[in-house]
């Protein structure tokens, strides 16, 4: 029985990321081993469900409805067994939202018996008063790490892409694990445009709590593509987020996210490499491996746990992931001399924005991502990869981020009054304009019957 | 948390010690080494070195560090460099002192 439906015809990533054929390690550091691939991840991410409380207007996964093809309680169970015996150590678990699982809490027990220890990422919804005192219970042996999504320091930022409520949803779920004891919860922060000068106040929440914070890079990755260009971080508030971590970095957590960054000077903490399908990989709901969670597409896609022999098969032998082991020449960017800091920097960051893998990461610090993003589009235009899956809603809920412009009204009477420019069309200013009862085709009605507009 | 019993405070290892793996901690092989994952204090640590991983499963039935170093057939000169590694495995309680028969309390 085949489970997955047929796949299209994907590119090769061993064409798009030249190699140099060579598969000794690079030098004698961790790193250069680690590009050669490991027997296992070390970091994997498992997306349990693409169901979604919320609709977040910048989702990695595009979350939102179940997919019908969701592995059951048992198939989860036998990925846990395998990781076992693959000896992975710990897993975070995301989706989707994890916890509307109704299984949710048997799998992480499950997974904690079993020496799988458990990272999982939320955005607090189902963190009542109960279940947090089951988290910070002897039964989870503090083998549970609970990450609980925050993306502004203030309701006004955070619910601008998280949704109406979300904050407070966050705010009280962190407010309940303090009170049962649990310790070292994280908060973890997408950096945006609208949030990067909320720095110090994140980390002010993060100390009232007694949580950590964790500060991730925004992928253009799901439906963050449709809202990178608006919500990415212009270049001196990355220099702003690199110096504030360099100052602050020895007690936030990064996810190894902001590597890119590392060529505006010193390296910052962690491994400083992509580890996509190396030492990274990501399961989908459906048991479906990509090299990593922000790279939820065909062109990514390693294989199927259900119909390709299991986890370790798929990591071991796929296609893809000997591909992304094999040392890769850098391409255009290996002739920078920041190369050996930043690598290249995201391969899913230039994909989903179009950019060539072996060229610079859309936000090169160096300024090469914004000139050959410019370059593509002075030539033409760029060339947006399409999704491969998803799982949005298909109508707006009440959950839903409405993302009008966050702004201030001018200070004085005069400009705030004044127009500020012509009406787009004529039946933007009145919904009747244009429309004759007597001669109008749709007579009767009202709305725009012009037909002008488009509307 | 699971402080090694009797460890000097500064972790360091002698030849004439006798240590063991902490139970805690598991070993998963890799192609250059082996990976180094505490359950208890979350810690993942890599040895770089094959020999490094022959080194560390052997403490255990040594008598001492010495024994260990060479039943993994590490030339002397090299032990200095290994007794350091170790240090730094002792300091995250990836190996502790093991306490044999009769010791002090």
């Amino acid at each position: 029985m085949t489970i997955a439906p047929e796949r299209p015809a994907t590119t090769r990533i061993g064409q798009l990321l030249p190699t140099t054929g060579d598969r000794t390690p690079r030098g004698d550091r961790l790193v250069d081993q680690f590009e050669l691939g490991l027997d296992a991840p070390i970091c994997l991410t498992w997306e349990l469900t693409y169901a979604c409380n919320l609709e977040c207007a910048h989702c990695l996964s595009s979350s939102g409805r179940r997919d019908p093809r969701e592995l059951s309680t048992d198939q989860a169970k036998a990925v846990i067994d395998e990781l076992q015996r693959m000896q992975v150590f710990y897993i975070n678990i995301g989706g989707g939202e994890p916890t509307i699982r109704p299984d949710f809490w048997e799998l992480l027990e499950y997974s904690i018996e079993h020496n799988v220890g458990v990272k999982f990422s939320t955005n607090g919804v189902r963190l009542n008063k109960e279940r947090a005192a089951f988290l910070a219970s002897p039964a989870m042996n503090g083998y549970v790490d609970i990450q609980i999504s925050l993306d502004g320091a203030t309701a006004e930022v955070n619910d601008y892409v998280r949704g109406p409520g979300s904050f407070d949803t966050a705010i009280r779920a962190l407010e309940n694990l303090q009170e049962a004891g649990f310790q070292d919860a994280k908060i973890s922060v997408v950096c945006t445009r609208q949030n990067i000068g909320q720095l110090d106040e994140f980390k002010a929440i993060a100390d009232k709590y007694g949580a950590m914070l964790r500060l991730t890079r925004l992928r253009p990755s799901g439906r963050g593509a449709d809202v990178w260009d608006e919500l990415h971080p212009l270049p001196e508030q990355q220099r702003e987020l690199y110096y504030w971590l360099m100052a602050n970095g020895e007690n936030i957590l990064t996810g190894d996210s902001f590597f890119h960054l590392a060529a505006f000077g010193e390296s910052l903490p962690g491994l400083n490499l992509c580890g996509a399908g190396r030492v990274v990989c990501l399961i989908d709901p459906i048991g479906d491996v990509y090299a990593c969670p922000f790279a939820i597409h065909d062109n990514f896609h390693a294989g199927n746990i259900l119909t390709d022999g299991g986890f370790q098969q798929v990591w071991q032998k796929s296609e893809l992931f000997q591909d992304l082991r094999a040392p890769q020449t850098g391409g255009a960017c290996a002739k920078c001399s920041f190369f050996d800091a930043c690598r290249g920097g995201c391969m899913a960051a230039k994909f989903f924005t179009g950019l060539p893998l072996d060229g610079p990461d859309p936000e090169c610090v160096q300024g090469y991502g914004e000139s050959a993003l410019q370059s593509m589009n002075e030539a033409g235009g760029r060339v947006i990869p399409e999704s491969s899956q998803d799982h949005s809603k298909k109508n707006p809920t009440r959950n839903q981020p409405v993302m009008l412009q966050l702004g201030r009204r001018p200070d004085d009477l005069e400009s705030a009054l004044k127009p500020r420019g012509m009406p787009v069309s004529a039946c933007a200013e009145s919904p009747l304009a244009g429309f004759d009862p007597g001669t109008g085709a749709l007579g009767g009605g009202g709305g725009c019957a012009s037909g002008a507009c488009g509307c | 948390m699971s402080d090694a019993p009797n460890s000097p405070a500064d972790g360091a290892v002698r030849l004439d010690q006798p240590w063991v793996i902490s139970p805690a901690v598991a070993l998963r092989p890799e192609p250059f080494g082996a990976l180094a994952y505490h359950f208890g204090n979350r810690k993942l640590t890599f040895l770089k070195r094959p020999e490094l991983v022959r080194v560390v499963r052997g403490l255990g039935d040594a008598p001492d560090v010495a024994a260990a170093l060479e039943a993994a057939e590490i030339p002397e000169s090299q032990w200095p460099g290994y007794v350091a590694a170790l240090s730094g495995l002792a300091r995250t309680d990836m190996i502790r002192p093991r306490q044999t028969e009769g010791a002090a309390a």
